[in-house]
């Protein structure tokens, strides 16, 4: 299990590897296999930020990518950091 | 699929009033055997039905909550290990990513067995116990059956298995056991789960004994608010929001929405709770499989129609409590859109003393209770352990007529 780590969105990240997630209408659920608890994306677009925090080099570009306004990023980021918290996402080893 | 149009955004729990594509979890009795005879069993379980899933259909089974990403199962029964295939199965589902929670009365968690748990991932033990005490204990689940249970959770602490779980049926003789019961769980380093009594199954037959009073309710609802960090709930009291401040978890009926039950034939049901006709919406074995029953049957298609009438939806609490629970009502002959029997502002209550001869009691054609005489049968309220008609059994007419475990030694 990884240790709990304040989330930084200039940092590379990525969707935890024990972690599955499952599209739904609202969003998706999204699951660890390592912590065993559920969690909710409540909506499409932050699935999309989640499944594509892989693809860019920080969260903040990201959520840029991902047609993320600015007055929407606080709640992005506030999500975000709940999943670090929870361990859905995890930091990305710089390559 | 569903045919209401679901809204976008808003609550989580309103979203789930529309159902999800795949249960978030689902509850699975692997069999209707069990070696006890409790007398509030849910499923009226007892013997095994002859056309229970076979070992490969149960493997199609898991392959599918894989492809569907049911990320664990609830298995239950009847008493799920007395399968010969059970263990086999449990490694088949982690292998598949199906995480599996499964509870059992302790009968075949040996030493060996125990160890073997402690070091497999992604499965949780739930070791049922209705009585902080052998006496309170027995008197439901028969005797010896606190003694069971007490070397399963002896065995998994030894073997170090991490976050296993004591589940408690919350009944009006153990209500006043909360603080004893979790003292008892903390000695063994395992969790407290503690569910809601329903007047399912045989439990139709003990609800009207057994249900928690209405004082009885107050305190569980302080003791929750108080204790609910640490003790896990399964979401079943939700009913008791109406008090005031939300329960932690979900508080709303999640049958056919985000649960459903896959019974040991394959049937599939709303909700563990609800093995009667009305709530079957179709069979594992049916062309499509469990998915299309999830996604396609009529029957779960209605139950996500968000519940617009009734009195219920009048009443101010109805945003807490949303009507309480479906299978209470229904097995206590009350309307599915009007008060939980055990309503906390009084409603079901009122409800009850309505009801008059006219009244239909529901009762399923589904049970599996054991016909003849049980090892330790429970003696609920001084009854006489066996009843007159059993005394002296007739010998089986089939081979699911007896018990599966008889002359196995279980002490």
């Amino acid at each position: 299990m990884s240790a709990v780590v304040e989330f930084d969105a200039d940092l590379p990240w990525q969707r935890a590897r024990s972690v599955s997630l499952r599209p739904e209408p609202f969003g998706a659920l999204v699951y660890s296999f390592s912590t065993r608890k559920l969690s909710f994306l409540k909506s499409k677009t932050l699935v999309t930020v989640v499944e594509s925090l892989a693809e860019h080099p920080t969260a903040a570009a990201t959520l840029t990518a991902c047609g993320v306004t600015d007055a929407q990023r606080p709640a992005y980021v506030k999500a975000l950091a709940d999943l670090a918290r929870s361990s859905m996402i995890e930091r990305r080893e710089a390559p | 699929m569903t045919t209401v149009e679901r809204p976008m955004g808003g609550r989580l729990i309103d979203q789930f009033e529309y159902g999800l594509d795949a249960p978030i979890c689902l509850t699975w009795e692997l069999t209707y055997a069990c070696n006890l005879a409790c007398v509030h069993c849910l499923s009226s379980s007892g013997r095994r039905d002859p056309r229970e899933l076979s070992t490969a259909e149960a493997e199609r089974v898991i392959d599918e909550l894989q492809r569907m990403q049911v990320f664990y199962v609830n298995v239950g029964g009847g008493e799920p290990t007395v399968r010969p295939d059970f263990w086999h199965l449990l490694d088949y589902a982690v292998c598949h990513d199906v995480g599996v929670k499964f509870s059992t009365n302790g009968v075949k968690l040996d030493k060996a067995r125990a160890a073997r748990l402690a070091a497999t991932d992604y499965v949780d033990v739930q070791i049922s116990l209705d009585g902080a005490t052998a006496e309170v204990n027995d008197a439901v689940r028969g005797a010896g059956s606190f003694a069971t249970a007490t070397r399963a959770l002896e065995n998994l602490a030894e073997a170090g298995m991490k976050d296993f779980k004591v589940s408690v049926v919350v009944t009006r003789e153990n209500a006043g056991q909360l603080d004893q019961f979790k003292a008892l769980t903390d000695s063994y380093g395992a969790q407290l789960r503690i569910t809601r009594l329903r007047p399912s199954g045989r439990g139709a037959d003990v609800w009207d004994q057994l249900h928690p009073t209405q004082a009885q309710q107050r305190d569980l609802y302080q003791w929750l608010l108080a204790n609910g960090d640490n003790v896990l709930t399964g979401d079943s009291f939700f009913h008791l929001s109406a008090f005031g401040e939300a329960l932690p978890g979900l508080n709303l009926c999640g049958a056919g929405r985000v649960v459903c039950l896959i019974d040991p034939v394959g049937d599939v049901y709303a909700c563990p709770f609800a093995i009667h006709e009305n709530f079957l919406a179709g069979n594992v074995r049916d062309e499509g499989g469990f998915q299309r029953v999830w996604q396609a049957s009529e029957l779960f298609a209605d139950l996500r129609s968000p519940q617009t009438g009734g009195a219920c939806t009048k009443c101010a609490h109805f945003d807490a409590c949303r009507g309480g629970c479906m299978a209470a009502k229904f097995f206590t002959g009350l309307p599915l859109d009007g008060p939980d029997p055990e309503c906390v502002q009084g409603y079901g209550e009122m409800a009850l003393a309505a009801r008059d001869a006219s009244t239909l009691m529901p009762k399923s054609h589904i049970d599996h209770s054991h016909t003849g005489p049980v090892r330790g049968q429970p003696t609920l309220l001084g009854l006489p352990a066996m009843p007159p008609a059993a005394a002296a059994p007739a010998p089986p007419t089939r081979i699911c007529d007896e018990s599966p475990l008889v002359g196995l030694d279980l002490g």
